[in-house]
């Protein structure tokens, strides 16, 4: 892993500020993301975490656009990738970037493939598009990018259809996808959810070593504290459409600050622990999004909360070196040890 | 696939039999006499003679083996004999289906009005579908646009109004009152030249436009639905996130799986065609196997009227067998075997 000295000196590929986005529905309006600012290196993984419904989708979806308009809509923000804002590039360049400068890889790999299409096509097409690679050269390079994600006897394998893969095969294919121009960003919606625990952890291992090789900066999302543990540089914790702690992964897992993220870190089965026998999960249902956040979104389920919760929604602010929170409250342990480099 | 197929049509064969059994076991009940169309002063004995000579005074088994025979046998023969110009066995012996009001072959009817339905119903089939696939297309990508809300309103009429309404409506519109087209279909009409042909455009018009209104209708709703469908499924999300234009993703990615479903259905419904003439046929009076059917119900032609409804029954399982196997081929995820 990179030494903090050299990844933070970069200057940030993306860099997302107030991204606010919101779906017009026939029960009103449902405010999905409510202002989330975070930034990505090259090179780096970001882990992004929370609980279904945190906006944890629709805000990597917005910065691509991919969320139909209506009933979406981004009301405010902005997204530079190398200083272009992607909210306000025209849609010929805007479809440069999707699938060029940025690769998607989404969430259930049985539904993102075309059933009526072979791999090979689907591979091919954005080399054709983006490249403008001719059909030999694409081919020539799909068979690269297939045995580059480890799925054996590639030639044969891109005249097959979705259906005859396995669904970790069709991920490796989708990932693929996502690399075949080599995107500057990847971003992958918990790709390995729909897997079982045998190929999610390959999947995870090829992400890990994929990034080494092509040095690009990943935005990873998934529900699971304990993935993010294992690859991630930098953490972000999503609540209620809104980034409610951010870090590097050492610095959370040591020191973490939101109510929330204590609570999450505490449903994580222990690694030590041969019995876990109590998987928590954290008690209360998640925020319903019918307005913009005037209180903070976590307070109904809260065990610090206070009177300043309820009236005041806690910005996101730097608590700790390099560690910011958006809360009032801070836990009691939190001025003590302050040595941080014991980096995975 | 090949194999699937063989399977299939011999598959049909038992189908067809149990099928034509019931057809003419019906049609033998229903009641109905062959000589009440001839002149009244016919006495009572000769009537019966007309009878036995038509062959009813024979048991139903009989006559049903004799029609089987005649059907399944002999006329195959003669259209191989007429096709190559060869003589096989005793042809001129041999006993064709024969109507009894005409006393001619009942296949020779039907070749002879067979173009005009196909003129007709066929040509309103295939403007039908070139309507529909468009606006579904354009109606489903612009759901509820002024677009789709005028198309959705047109179906419904399309949808709700049957062609003996619709039929009469646009007689009286366009050739009572404006005179722009012949309410009647001349069947005997020649096209040799650039000007019949244009006649033959002319009065081809009000049929068809009746038909064609019915049949894009319903295709029109199917494709729009298909469409939609596909329109929200995760792939489609995917062609955008690679940087595929919205023509690509639209025309190829969705166009592509929606039209599964929807060629399956144009498949299926062609033998509707020849139900839709019945109607329009009368309305219209086009001389076509609608109206031969017709006729022959009403002379109590029952060899004419059985075998007209069993080459519809055999259309219906044929195109089935059809549609079957362009899903197969158009959707790799179907095997056959
Ligand atoms: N098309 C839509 N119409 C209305 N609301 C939507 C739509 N898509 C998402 N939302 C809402 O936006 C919010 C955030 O959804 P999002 O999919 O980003 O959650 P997530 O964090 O990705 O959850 P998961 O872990 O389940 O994928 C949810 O409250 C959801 O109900
Ligand atoms: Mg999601």
């Amino acid at each position: 892993m990179d030494a903090p000295a050299i990844t933070d000196s970069k200057a940030p590929v993306l860099e997302v500020q107030g991204l606010r986005t919101v779906f017009h529905t026939s029960e009103g309006m449902i405010h999905a993301v409510n202002g989330v600012s975070f930034y990505l290196r090259a090179g780096e993984l970001v882990g992004v975490v929370g609980e279904s419904g945190s906006g944890k989708s629709v805000t990597m979806m917005s910065l691509m656009k991919l969320l139909p308009e209506p009933p979406a809509e981004i009301v405010g923000g902005s997204a530079l990738l190398e200083g272009r804002d992607l909210l306000r590039l025209e849609p010929s360049a805007l479809r440069h970037v999707r699938g060029g400068e940025i690769g998607f890889v989404f969430q259930d790999p049985m539904t993102s493939l075309n059933p009526v299409f072979t791999i090979g096509y689907q591979l091919t097409e954005p080399l054709r598009e983006h490249l403008g690679m001719s059909r030999s050269e694409a081919r020539a390079r799909a068979i690269d990018l297939l045995s580059l994600v480890g799925i054996p006897t590639p030639e044969e394998r891109l005249n097959d259809f979705p259906h005859q893969f396995s669904g970790g095969m069709r991920q490796r294919v989708m990932i693929a996808i996502a690399l075949a121009c080599d995107p500057k960003v990847l971003i992958a919606d918990e790709p390995t959810t729909a897997l079982d625990v045998t190929i999610q952890a390959q999947i995870l291992e090829l992400v890990k070593s994929l990034r080494q090789e092509l040095g690009m900066g990943i935005v990873w999302i998934t529900h699971d504290l304990g993935v993010v543990a294992g690859i991630a540089d930098r953490v972000m914790v999503m609540y209620g459409g809104l980034v409610v702690e951010h870090a590097r992964v050492s610095e959370l897992y040591a020191r973490p600050m939101h109510p929330y993220t204590r609570a999450l870190l505490e449903t994580l089965p222990s690694l030590d622990g041969t019995r876990s026998d109590r998987l928590r999960s954290i008690a209360g249902q998640p925020p319903h999004m019918t307005q913009a956040p005037s209180a903070c979104p976590f307070a109904p389920r809260c065990t610090h909360v206070h009177d300043r919760c309820l009236a005041e929604n806690p910005p996101l602010v730097e608590a700790a070196p390099g560690h910011d929170v958006a809360c009032w409250w801070r836990p009691p342990e939190q001025v003590s040890e302050s040595e941080v480099n014991a980096d995975a | 696939m090949f194999r699937y197929t063989i399977r299939r049509l011999l598959f049909a064969i038992p189908t067809l039999l149990v099928i034509s059994f019931i057809i003419f076991a019906l049609l033998d009940l229903a009641p109905g006499d062959p000589t009440s169309q001839l002149p009244i002063n016919i006495p009572a004995e000769v009537r019966q003679k007309i009878r036995e000579a038509l062959g009813l005074g024979e048991p139903f088994y009989v006559r049903y083996g004799l029609w089987m025979q005649q059907f399944f046998v002999n006329e195959p023969l003669n259209i191989l004999e007429q096709w190559f110009g060869v003589t096989i066995g005793d042809s001129e012996n041999r006993l064709r289906v024969l109507s009894w009001s005409t006393r001619s072959p009942v296949v020779d009817l039907i070749v002879e009005r067979m173009p005009q339905t196909l003129w007709v119903v066929g040509m309103a089939y295939v403007v039908g579908i070139a309507i529909a696939l468009p606006v579904g297309v354009i109606s489903a990508y612009r759901q509820y646009s002024i677009f789709d809300q005028a198309g959705t309103f047109i179906t419904m009429i399309g949808f709700s109004i049957p062609p003996f309404f619709s039929g009469v409506l646009v007689i009286v519109i366009f050739s009572v009152n404006l005179g722009w087209f012949p309410s009647i279909y001349d069947t005997t009409h020649v096209v040799t030249d650039w000007d019949s042909f244009l006649k033959q455009i002319n009065q081809m018009i009000l049929p068809v436009m009746v038909l064609a209104l019915q049949i894009t209708a319903q295709l029109t709703r199917f494709m729009r639905a298909s469409m939609l469908d596909n329109l929200n499924q995760d792939y489609v999300r995917t062609a955008r996130a690679k940087g595929m234009s919205e023509q690509a993703v639209v025309l190829l990615h969705v166009l592509r799986n929606s039209m599964i479903p929807v060629i399956t259905v144009i498949a299926l419904a062609v033998p509707s065609i020849f139900g839709g003439a019945i109607i329009t046929e009368q309305i219209f009076k086009v001389n076509g196997i609608g109206a031969l059917l017709i006729g022959g119900i009403e002379a109590g032609d029952l060899p004419l009227v059985q075998t007209l409804t069993f080459i519809f029954a055999v259309l219906i399982v044929l195109f089935n067998l059809v549609a079957d196997i362009l899903y197969g081929i158009l959707d790799p995820r179907i095997r056959y075997d």
